[in-house]
């Protein structure tokens, strides 16, 4: 069914400029077992002494086949997998993927289960941004960073555990709402959290943001401009960092976004300062999200009454033949989706992350795919590295933020 | 040469190598253990009580590493790259004495190795040794990471250098001598006036106003010259993935990686004696056996100071030392030298 295609070194080549072939600059391989390449990207480096002439990255050692593997499974099972992609916003992939099947099933979220839903993506968004920012200034030398983020990631992980019982791969978003409601400590452990949060915050700029060195470091390291990061298609704060005020919270609200008040930060330079920079002022405006949210969390169900797509409580098993009967129905084949295709956008914390969905009526999708930053992010290292000392290089890996697992799906 | 002499130089050099290694396998412990709580960590505390044992479960273990040299490597300076770095480390405080003359066993032993009428010059010769062990072993191992290593602690030298020259130099005039015996006691005797209690005050501060940039360009750049952070490029881990010493395993790794916590001890010793009076303290004149506890506390801060600079700064890049070394480190250290010179002059 497949074909394989032999690649000879010569169909390589155009890879790399004239002057690397008569060895008038050096290959170096950077990766994809090197501690600054977050995870497992490789980059073929052309240098020029320490100055990088051309880089090309290459992905694929990650991949997982989680598209494929999302066509073998019932739609809500396949929900599971959303959580594998990108490893730092689990729950938000999940949200994309919900979002995706209520759209094409028509099917109503209940006000609570949305603004949990919020709560939690924001948090989250909070947390990768923390892995961000700890990584990123591991790969300038300041090591201390690194600890102190995983310090306050971990309070973030700790809810999640708190509602899923999984600190990571939660799967806590189903189509329709969430698995089950928060319990009793959830509000009091975001607001311990919320309470502590803001200091740790002016901390990390105090060691970071107006460091000499950490600015000679960042500043007009990395340049794209507005046109270019919008013709490269970067999203998020990588495209925000440089001058468009492109959030999709604001330009398409889900979820509720519509109800609350938030900035969308933005840089001029579209250097790595500026992304860093956008980066931490969007962790205080996750913040202001995730209070208001907390304080205007209304009571009610969490999770829609469509019998067709959501299972009935335990409760009415005993009691209701119907009830026996959907939730036979849905264990044993799933529920399927109206024929049809369609494509559900979020926010993630590294830009747009989209699922596209392809429905034949069936129980299962027949064709699933993950429009992902990361891997979008990765096509403009090579503009955004290229004169650049291999120093900045690993400084300019870290501010696209990349996630290995978010680009090899 | 008299035996008894010569019986005395062997054990003061025996206890000086001896203390060197065994403050280079507990500096490693300190670090580890100050750095985490810098992090908010916990640090080692699994072998021994405190992880006390910890620096001799880590040399065990690279003793029994396997010893790689890579097939292309340049194999005899594969070999010598190490032992070129950490000689220099252990000889050069030789000429830096611990306290003033004791009396022990009818004899009156000085507390030093060698008091050399060039002692600062021999410092800095001995220093830039160090160099070439790094570059050797960048260049020796073929490999492009360890390579590129090698080159920037090239670069790094030639930036730093001139400044760490004079930061030399600054002292030198104000005592008027390149002994480190005669600096010392020259600090000694600018806290006279206040006495035996206060005198090490007044002596530091009126050494460290006469010059009152030096102590602060001789920190900076002896630590490019000793290659830790925020200057450690040639090893960046997360852009060189180590750098010159990629290549290296076992103990011969373990010889780079004692140069360097030597080399910490050694100018915090050197910065100790030039700038912060040496084994100068209270009540030195009644009780000489203190010297040597003084100058102990004094490098214990400086290392702490060395630690510190780590768990804060991030890592400057080469090209910027370069610039930072030329355009401000060497006009300050020049005007630091003007300083101290007009100084001299007007106050005699």
């Amino acid at each position: 069914m497949y074909e394989t295609t032999e690649v000879t070194l010569d169909e390589l080549k155009h890879l790399v400029s004239n002057r690397a072939l008569e060895g008038d600059t050096v290959l170096l391989n950077m990766g994809p077992q090197h501690p600054s390449t977050h995870g497992v990207l490789r980059v073929l480096l052309e240098l020029d002494g320490e100055v990088v002439v051309n880089c090309v990255p290459d992905v694929g050692f990650l991949h997982t086949g989680i598209e494929k593997n999302m066509e073998a499974k019932l739609w809500e099972q396949a929900a599971v997998m959303t959580d594998r992609l990108d490893y730092l916003n689990t729950t938000g992939n999940g949200l994309a993927y919900c979002l995706a099947i209520e759209r094409l099933a028509e099917l109503e979220v209940p006000p609570r289960a949305q603004a949990i839903r919020v709560i939690l993506v924001e948090l989250q968004r909070i947390a990768s941004h923390l892995v961000w920012l700890g990584t990123h200034g591991l790969d300038l030398g300041a090591l201390s960073m690194f600890l102190y983020c995983f310090r306050e990631r971990e309070a973030i992980l700790d809810i999640l555990e708190l509602c899923s019982g999984q600190r990571m791969m939660a799967t806590f978003f189903r189509p329709g709402g969430l698995w089950r409601d928060v319990p009793a400590d959830f509000e009091l452990a975001v607001r311990r959290f919320l309470r502590e949060f803001p200091r740790r915050v002016d901390q990390y700029e105090a060691l970071l943001t107006k460091n000499p060195i950490f600015m000679n470091r960042t500043k007009k390291i990395g340049v794209i401009s507005a046109e270019d990061a919008l013709n490269w298609g970067l999203t998020g704060p990588t495209l925000r960092g440089s001058g468009p005020k492109y959030d999709l919270r604001k330009v398409q609200p889900y979820s509720g976004y519509e109800q609350y008040d938030f900035e969308v930060p933005t840089g001029t330079h579209g250097d790595v300062y500026d992304r860093y920079q956008v980066r931490m002022e969007e962790m205080r405006q996750s913040m202001r999200i995730v209070q208001q949210a907390l304080d205007m969390l209304p009571y009610g169900p969490v999770r829609s009454d469509d019998r067709k797509y959501v299972p009935p409580p335990r409760a009415e098993l005993g009691t209701s033949m119907e009830a026996v009967i959907h939730h036979f129905k849905l264990w044993t084949e799933g529920f399927n989706l109206p024929k049809g295709s369609v494509y559900s956008p979020v926010e993630s914390p590294r830009g747009e992350l989209g699922v596209y969905l392809e429905s034949d009526g069936g129980p299962k999708p027949l064709r699933v795919h993950w429009r992902t930053p990361s891997f979008i992010h990765l096509q403009a290292l090579p503009v955004l590295s290229r004169g650049h000392l291999v120093a900045d290089l690993v400084g300019i890996i870290g501010s696209i933020d990349i996630v290995l697992g978010d680009s090899d799906r | 040469m008299e035996p008894a002499l010569f019986w005395e130089y062997i054990i003061k050099s025996g206890i000086l190598l001896l203390g060197m290694t065994g403050g280079f396998a507990y500096l490693t412990y300190y670090e580890r253990k100050a750095l985490s709580r810098l992090q908010s960590r916990i640090g080692p505390n699994r072998a021994g009580p405190w992880g006390l044992l910890q620096p001799i479960a880590d040399a065990v273990k690279l003793i029994f590493k396997e010893e790689l040299i890579p097939t292309s490597a340049n194999k005899l300076l594969f070999i010598l790259a190490p032992v070129i770095t950490v000689i220099p480390a252990l000889i050069i405080t030789a000429v830096i004495p611990w306290g003033r003359p004791i009396h022990l066993f009818g004899r009156d032993i000085n507390l030093f190795i060698a008091d050399i009428n060039v002692g600062v010059l021999y410092i800095t010769a001995v220093a830039s040794i160090a160099v070439y062990g790094i570059v050797l072993a960048g260049w020796s191992s073929n490999n492009k990471y360890a390579m590129m290593g090698g080159l920037r602690a090239t670069a790094q030298m030639v930036s730093y250098e001139l400044a760490l020259a004079l930061a030399f130099v600054a002292p030198v005039i104000l005592a008027g001598s390149m002994s480190t015996v005669d600096i010392v006691e020259k600090q000694v005797a600018m806290g006279e006036p206040w006495g035996a209690a206060f005198g090490f005050i007044l002596g530091l501060l009126r050494w460290n106003l006469s010059m009152p940039l030096g102590f602060l360009i001789f920190f900076i750049a002896s630590t490019a010259e000793i290659n830790r952070s925020p200057f450690d490029m040639p090893e960046a881990e997360q852009e060189l993935t180590a750098g010159y010493h990629v290549e290296y395993s076992g103990m011969k790794f373990a010889l780079f990686f004692m140069a360097e916590y030597i080399k910490m001890i050694a100018v915090s010793m050197i910065a100790a004696t030039l700038y912060l009076g040496g084994y100068n303290g209270p009540w030195m004149e009644q009780l000489p056996i203190l010297g040597p506890v003084y100058l102990f506390v004094k490098v214990f801060l400086l290392l702490f100071l060395l630690i510190w600079v780590r768990g804060t700064l991030p890592r400057f890049r080469y090209d910027q030392l370069m610039a930072f070394g030329w355009k401000f480190l060497f006009p300050l250290a020049l005007l630091n030298v003007v300083i101290v010179s007009i100084v001299v002059a007007l106050g005699g």
